[in-house]
């Protein structure tokens, strides 16, 4: 029956070829736009090297301090809060301490290289996966020295040794200092926030002053659980240390705010909807996917709403049909499960157009050096994710059309005559 | 002693015949329907009481309006009398739920309409297979056999993967017969099945369902505008104004 359904399906779509390509755009540029936001933010935030275990990482990037004016300062914590404090944790695995990335002058002969810089800690290196691709991270002994060493990515080795081979031991000159290259990895996205950079140094050869006591910095910690499970113990164990940061200026100062949330919230949601997040147990996270499957859901309406009218229309074409089938012994359920079934055929043939675009899209997207970095690609995630939509477009679009052709009477009377409904209505 | 058994042999397929002719197949009684719009009320059928026993072949006439489309919707069971009762087959189905009626269409109603009402985006055999599609428990081997069967039955067997447009009126109702006696119904309902076709193909049909009559037994109503068909039927049942008036 399946078959016969769904070769019924294409002869339908080849007999309205137009109505078809509409139905059939609508779909596929409408599942385009989706996939294309799903693989960058998949891209920017899904765990992939090097912050490969983000299931169990927490990041602790803003701190929040309320004035008593009403005042508000959210700023990156400075290094002294973070070693003290989230540092001496007990409850994680590991704490790594890393600064921001911030672009630093280099010259190649005349030519300037803004190279993307960040100090980190030798616990950096652990708790995320670089992949090496010549030489190892620095550990210990040189951050503990301050060992002008660095790690760089391939892309700089390039562009500044002209080679990314045999450039260990050699010196690149970041902002007039001389590093020795001990290590060189394979290119970080730039929308990777937490590990990107072109070369990393150890974080003692930061100009900032270290020892400086302080709430505001540049820094960020990258907090790795010993399990997913564990983390809000993590959590827990977090508050009670902010809970100890005394406020430098407590005269004017009325509390301060500051949470170990997963990557997301940490970047975008405890920020964005800070009114709501006062509160360790509200990342904003759940306000944020709210946003978006509302906005997502607008999105797709459109379309389905178009191809729910196409439906409406294609069904009143085959009455005649209806009206044979219920009179050979279809019920209207067997019915509505005919129409879901040819929609569903149709949506996913939309989807795979849609798939097929926003492919190519990500590859103009990544080939466009607008992101540096940018590896756009289709996952099967975000494949599970189009056939996911996709589905959705084919029962929401599909159900009232269905519903409205398995209540079509197969014989209908009206006034004085018997009325012909598609001309199938036996004579009177 | 041979012939003797044979003779009673016939004596008794004459006698279970008779016997069978008198079992009500379709029994309508006190049946009204009536449409109502906001402003009218139409009354379609009034009070009608009639008996179709099984194996007979009736044809019903009258002019048009007269209530001989909603008399065969009624006995198809695909619209509900407003009063009265239907009984198929000796079963009362006045209470039967959408399901239960579903079913007994496809078990034992074919229908043939006078515009064919063949899916065109289906090939022949694939429109003979539809009745069978929703009978559970048949595989796509055995609805093939039997389609293939009906079409066979009509002469059909060599245009099997042509499509309804690719056919002759004639052709095309052979293949609504094929259809409806692909499911082996009881019941065959016929809307004017020559009434879009000439006189010879018309009269290839009339012979096709008089053959299925008398060789297979099946209960033929049918309606007609053509007095000659309609003569060649067993019983001739008319209708005027919503009644049976002869």
């Amino acid at each position: 029956m399946l078959l016969s359904y769904l070769k019924l399906a294409w002869k339908v779509l080849l007999r309205r070829k137009f109505f078809t390509f509409i139905s059939l755009f609508g779909i596929s540029f409408t599942l385009m736009v989706l996939l294309v936001v799903v693989a960058m933010f998949d891209h920017t935030f899904g765990a992939h090297a090097p912050e490969t275990n983000l299931d169990r990482m927490l990041f602790a990037q803003f701190l929040h301090v309320k004035f008593k004016d009403g005042g508000n300062m959210n700023t990156p914590p400075s290094y002294h809060v973070l070693n003290k404090y989230v540092r001496t944790l007990r409850t994680p695995e590991s704490v790594a301490i890393a600064s921001n990335f911030h672009a630093t002058p280099s010259y190649v002969g005349n030519r300037k290289l803004d190279l993307d810089l960040r100090y980190t800690d030798a616990m950096f290196w652990k708790a995320l996966d670089f992949k090496f691709l010549q030489g190892k991270a620095f550990g210990e002994p040189e951050v503990k020295g301050a060992a002008r060493v660095a790690v760089i990515n391939q892309s700089t080795a390039r562009q500044y040794f002209g080679t990314d081979q045999g450039v260990l031991g050699r010196t690149i000159e970041i902002n007039q200092i001389g590093y020795r290259v001990q290590g060189v990895v394979e290119d970080v996205p730039a929308m990777r926030f937490i590990s990107y950079a072109d070369v990393w140094v150890p974080i003692t050869t930061s100009p900032d002053d270290l020892q400086r006591i302080g709430l505001n910095g540049d820094y960020l910690a990258i907090i790795t659980a010993k399990s997913a499970a564990d983390l809000p113990n993590v959590q827990a164990e977090f508050q009670r240390a902010v809970r100890a940061i005394p406020l430098p200026d407590p005269k004017n100062m009325k509390r301060l705010n500051f949470y170990a949330d997963p990557l997301l919230a940490a970047i975008f949601s405890r920020q964005a909807f800070r009114q709501f997040t006062d509160d360790p147990e509200n990342d904003g996270l759940a306000i944020m996917y709210s946003i978006l499957g509302s906005v997502a859901l607008l999105f797709m309406l459109l379309p389905a709403l178009n191809l729910v009218n196409i439906n409406v229309s294609r069904i009143m074409e085959r009455s005649s049909e209806i009206g044979v089938r219920k009179a050979f012994g279809a019920t209207g359920g067997t019915l509505v499960g005919q129409f879901l079934v040819e929609n569903i055929f149709l949506t996913t043939l939309g989807g795979l157009a849609g798939l097929g675009l926003a492919y190519v899209a990500l590859q103009l997207i990544s080939g466009s050096d607008l992101l540096a970095y940018a590896h756009f690609e289709l996952n099967w995630r975000i494949f599970g994710w189009a056939l996911f939509v996709t589905l959705i477009f084919g029962v929401v679009s599909g159900v009232y059309p269905a519903f409205k052709m398995s209540r079509l009477q197969p014989a209908r009377a009206a006034a004085n005559n018997i009325e012909r409904l598609g001309g199938f209505a036996l004579s009177g | 002693m041979e012939p003797t058994l044979t003779k009673n042999s016939l004596l008794a397929d004459a006698t279970a015949s008779i016997s069978l002719k008198n079992t009500p197949m379709i029994k309508l009684t006190d049946i009204e329907k009536v449409y109502q719009t906001d402003t009218i009320e139409t009354v379609a059928l009034n009070r009608v009481n009639l008996t179709i026993n099984k194996g007979e072949f009736v044809s019903v006439m009258g002019p048009s309006g007269c209530g001989k489309s909603t008399l065969l919707s009624l006995m198809g069971l695909l619209d509900e009398p407003t009063g009265g009762t239907i009984e198929i087959d000796g079963r009362p189905v006045t209470s039967y739920s959408d399901k239960e009626l579903a079913r007994l269409r496809n078990h034992k109603i074919g229908f043939i309409f006078q515009s064919f009402h063949l899916i065109n985006d289906l090939s022949v055999l694939d429109n003979v297979e539809l009745p069978l599609l929703y009978r559970a428990g048949l595989s796509g081997k055995e609805r093939r056999q039997r389609a293939h069967a009906a079409l066979d039955k009509v002469g059909l067997s060599a245009r099997t993967r042509h499509f309804p447009s690719q056919l002759s009126g004639g052709q095309r109702q052979r293949v609504a017969i094929a259809r409806a006696l692909a499911g082996a119904p009881e019941i065959i309902l016929a809307d004017e099945p020559t009434g879009n076709l000439d006189s010879v193909m018309g009269d290839e049909i009339m012979d096709l369902l008089l053959g299925l009559n008398r060789h297979e037994g099946t209960t033929i109503v049918m309606v007609t505008h053509d007095e000659n068909m309609a003569h060649k039927t067993e019983r001739l049942i008319r209708f005027f104004d919503g009644s049976q008036v002869s």
